[in-house]
């Protein structure tokens, strides 16, 4: 009986990893076949010395950091607050998180361009600087769900209210407070939230195509259209992005729970 | 003028009154320990003195001054947590020094302190440790050390002990007060366990759903609690009921016998029933002796605990427990055996109603 459950594990978990494996190899694989009867990294060394590339890539890395900027200025408050004076609102504010989730990022975009086009009165998407602004805020708006969720278990993870009046009791103020003690103390989670905010912001493509700006997103989709090895190297580079930020994740989270076995 | 003044202090919460009219005068260098059981409102009137609650009447004033509308760092108030409440990011040494580095003292400054510290609470040489790395009783020392940095007006702690285990409860409570003698800070202390309040405390209020019952020095509260709730709460006690006779002369009839007591009877109680208490520890088994009270009983238990025996005797309707010390020496009563219980005059206490 067990032996038998355990070879139903073990074919389940042949037929995922397959799943999901295969396709993943044979992109890996097809991405090194630039060059005929041969494989090499050509595709890769193609990809990585264009000028668009370098210029969509850094964009993208820019507006990722400051949408963890942003995102984490605006959810740490926001977390600390409805778990220590307003924990009533917590499923509003869990409820308000995910609609990002719900609502597709076209129809947020939309939003912005009906909202904020050139004859509005609030002419955002007028000058490129302003719709970068537009930009970064509907990444924050996107990235969203998995800050909040992030932040909200570390926050969780430590007792808020005693180290916050513990804190006052020693004449802190709020900024000290948030500053010196809560956020050092959430750190794990705030990394957390801002991994993956990087791998959605790298990849995202709706919001910066539609707004015409030069991230990565649109950079993949162009070139995807024209090419034919190098958009299977690109996608190599993203997953190996995405995976890296995942791992981190795991570390922070692996170093969080030895530290609380520890204490 | 008393050092902290609290007068009429009123907190609801919604429609759940937490504390009726809390009305206490403490004096520079007092241990006063607030005790009762959970949800009486002990902790309430802690956290208000601390700022963290708004009290919805009432007045705290501290050595003079009006702070009932103070935020919590205008207050010059110390706190120790039952959860230690240690900031887990930062050293021993840093978690001693922060206020103090909040306030703005030089890093020198900091740093003599946070020796001076670390030699009081006896963890001279744990300075640069994380608090994940000690134990329970040594993160509660080093949170005692970190509220009294700062050298506050009042030092509070929140059930500081409850965390811990039995052995290094009383190890710790002993520290705690030799500190508070040696500091002569005025110390509020609250706590659910008798035992910590009577041994540590200049004078304990107990408590019992938002109201006080009685405040006292230990031994008034045990040896003459005002209320039933008292007499229940802090120690174990018979209560028997008793029908006054002679009010003038502290008469009364207890299960059909006449008893007598030195306390509490007032000209207008003829004829009526008061609620009597009797601790175990001031029965003995005598023969009857003129000057002291006797009722007749019978036998009905006898419960060998080590130093103690607790035995339990009926008296008709009354169940009384009495302890007597373990003598190897001396014969036991036995199950059924017609007994005298004696006891004094003055260890009848006749009981209050609680405050409503």
């Amino acid at each position: 009986m067990k032996a038998q459950s355990r070879l139903g594990a073990w074919i389940a978990m042949i037929v995922g990893s397959m799943y999901f494996l295969i396709p993943l190899i044979a992109t890996f694989e097809f991405s090194l076949r630039m060059r005929r009867g041969t494989y090499s990294f050509d595709a890769y060394s193609v990809v990585l010395s264009d000028p668009r590339f370098q210029a969509s890539f850094s964009y993208s890395i820019m507006m990722a950091l400051m949408t963890i900027v942003v995102g984490v200025l605006l959810v740490v408050p926001t977390a600390y607050w409805v778990q220590l004076r307003l924990p009533k609102l917590r499923p509003i504010v869990e409820f308000i998180t995910l609609l990002p989730l719900v609502i597709p990022a076209i129809v947020i975009v939309f939003g912005y361009l009906r909202l904020y086009n050139s004859s509005s009165i609030l002419p955002l998407t007028g000058n490129s600087r302003a719709t970068d602004l537009l930009l970064l805020l509907g990444y924050v708006t996107l990235s969203l769900p998995y800050m909040y969720r992030s932040v909200d278990a570390g926050l969780r993870a430590v007792d808020v209210r005693s180290l916050t009046e513990a804190t006052e009791c020693l004449g802190a103020g709020w900024s000290t407070i948030l500053f010196k003690v809560i956020f050092p103390n959430i750190r794990s989670g705030i990394l957390s939230g801002a991994f993956l905010t990087f791998a959605v912001v790298i990849g995202e493509f709706t919001l910066a195509s539609l707004l015409d700006r030069p991230a990565f997103g649109p950079y993949l989709q162009l070139i995807g259209a024209n090419r034919a090895y190098e958009p299977s190297a690109l996608a190599i580079i993203a997953f190996v992005i995405t995976w890296a930020s995942m791992g981190l994740i795991q570390i922070f989270g692996s170093a969080r729970a030895s530290g609380r076995q520890k204490s | 003028m008393a050092f902290l003044e609290i007068a009429n202090l009123h907190k609801t919460f919604g429609v759940h009154t937490a504390l009726h009219h809390f009305e206490m005068e403490i004096e520079r260098g007092e241990f006063v320990t607030f005790l009762g059981p959970s949800g009486c409102g002990k902790t309430t009137v802690l956290r208000m003195i601390a700022g963290f609650e708004s009290p919805t009447r009432g007045s705290i004033r501290l050595d003079g001054r009006d702070v009932t509308h103070l935020r919590t760092r205008q207050r010059k108030v110390g706190m120790v947590f039952q959860s230690y409440a240690l900031f887990p990011n930062m050293t021993v040494a840093a978690n001693i020094g922060f206020g103090m580095k909040v306030s703005g003292k030089t890093p020198g400054e900091i740093r003599k302190r946070v020796d001076e510290m670390l030699e009081l609470i006896k963890l001279p040489s744990l300075g640069e440790r994380y608090p994940w790395q000690l134990s329970g009783g040594q993160q509660q020392r080093v949170a005692l050390a970190r509220a009294l940095a700062g050298k506050p007006q009042v030092l509070l702690l929140d059930e500081p002990l409850s965390a811990l285990d039995a052995k290094i409860r009383v190890s710790l409570r002993e520290d705690i007060r030799a500190l508070q003698r040696e500091l002569g800070i005025t110390s509020i202390f609250v706590t659910h366990d008798q035992e910590e309040a009577l041994s540590i405390s200049d004078r304990i209020v107990v408590m019992n759903e938002g109201r006080v019952e009685q405040i006292g020095t230990p031994s008034e509260i045990y040896n003459f609690p005002r209320t039933r709730f008292v007499a229940s709460f802090v120690g174990t006690l018979n209560i028997l009921a008793g029908h006054v006779v002679d009010p003038a002369n502290g008469k009364m009839v207890v299960a059909g016998q006449e008893v007598v007591t030195s306390h509490g009877l007032n000209p207008g109680d003829a004829g009526k029933q008061r609620v009597l208490a009797l601790r175990p520890e001031a029965i003995v088994l005598e023969a009857p002796v003129v000057g002291r009270n006797t009722l007749a009983a019978t036998i009905e238990e006898v419960d060998f605990l080590g130093s103690v025996v607790r035995i339990r005797a009926r008296a008709r309707e009354s169940v009384i427990s009495l302890d007597v010390f373990n003598d190897p020496n001396r014969r036991l009563p036995e199950r059924g055996q017609p007994v005298a219980l004696g006891f004094s005059h003055e260890n009848l206490l006749v009981l209050e109603e609680s405050p409503a």
